[in-house]
């Protein structure tokens, strides 16, 4: 599998997804800054955390309107698999690849911890080496992490399955108390329609081996290397 | 021409910052503070000497950049 992991100014978790991605796919990512609008063919496009732009207007707006994700739109609806982690997951919403909005944390503090997620509607290609239901634990990192869209929205996401992790407790349960940012129904993370293009809060690549403290980010890697090898 | 641009969430998205402000300014004594939201002002120069058509292409810097219509709602004024 062939990837590309695209570095705006203020990115700052691109390093940590160049590693896991080299490491578990066995194939080193391209770096492409952002003004690089002619990368490589590749088969999954990593947009990854940070603070894009310094986060100016509101978080992934300017990234979202630079000229690298235009290139990133056109190949997302060529088929492309686009992950969004983070800011990348701020970026995709702004950036009209993924529905609804990234808002300010309901406690409007910057959480970083470790979080339980459900996985929901595992399917390839980034979710089929988990099991539906199963608990992972990864940590998050932001202070914009507030799922919110209007009620229509929400209701087709639910209804076709775009879900794909939601916030809970240590045993699986779907609480309030689990909900780390006020997120709608504590939507964690979601798909395009198509399945293709998913952004997430959480961050997989920082929990990829043992030395780490855990590997329940691994198999998002994994998967993704198998259904694009 | 000079366009000032209001970009203010919709009704019924929660504002948590508001929330802290008027919470803020009850701690420091003011009293009779109703809801507080707050918002964003941009104030811009546009090379644009008819007003209609500056309103039109403020309209889609608006919906392309300067306002997430997701959860905002905005406003445009200009100077005469």
């Amino acid at each position: 599998m062939k990837s590309a992991v695209i570095v705006f100014p203020g990115s700052n978790c691109d390093r940590d997804m160049q590693v896991a991605l080299a490491r578990i796919t066995g194939v080193a990512p391209v770096m492409v800054w952002h003004r690089d609008v002619d990368f490589p063919k590749v088969d999954l496009i990593a947009v990854p955390g940070g603070f894009s732009y310094g986060d100016y207007l509101r978080s992934g707006a300017m990234a979202a309107n630079s000229p690298v994700m235009a290139e990133v739109k056109k190949r997302a609806a060529a088929g492309v698999a686009v992950l969004g982690v983070c800011n990348g997951f701020q970026i995709l919403t702004e950036a009209g690849l993924l529905p609804g909005v990234l808002m300010r944390n309901a406690s409007l503090r910057f959480i970083c911890r470790d979080v339980y997620l459900r996985v929901e509607n595992a399917r390839a290609p980034f979710s089929a080496r988990y099991k539906d239901g199963q608990t992972i634990r990864i940590p998050i990192a932001h202070a914009d992490g507030n799922f919110f869209t209007d009620g229509e929205t929400l209701r087709r996401i639910e209804g076709e399955g775009q879900v794909a992790f939601r916030y809970c407790d240590a045993d699986g349960a779907v609480t309030a108390a689990a909900n780390p940012n006020g997120s709608l129904n504590n939507i964690a993370g979601i798909r395009n329609r198509a399945g293709n293009v998913l952004g997430m809060m959480p961050h997989p690549e920082r929990l990829i081996e043992p030395l780490l403290t855990g590997s329940d980010g691994r198999p998002m890697f994994e998967g993704l290397a198998e259904a694009l090898a | 021409m000079r366009a000032r641009v209001h970009v203010t969430l919709k009704q019924g998205v929660l504002d948590p910052q508001g929330k802290a402000i008027g919470n803020a300014l009850k701690s420091l004594g003011f009293s009779g503070i109703g809801e507080v939201r707050q918002g964003k002002f941009i104030e811009l120069e546009v090379a644009e000497s008819d007003p209609a058509r500056a309103r039109q292409k403020l309209g889609e810097m608006c919906e392309k950049l300067l306002a997430n219509t997701v959860i905002e709602d905005y406003r445009i004024d200009l100077d005469h």
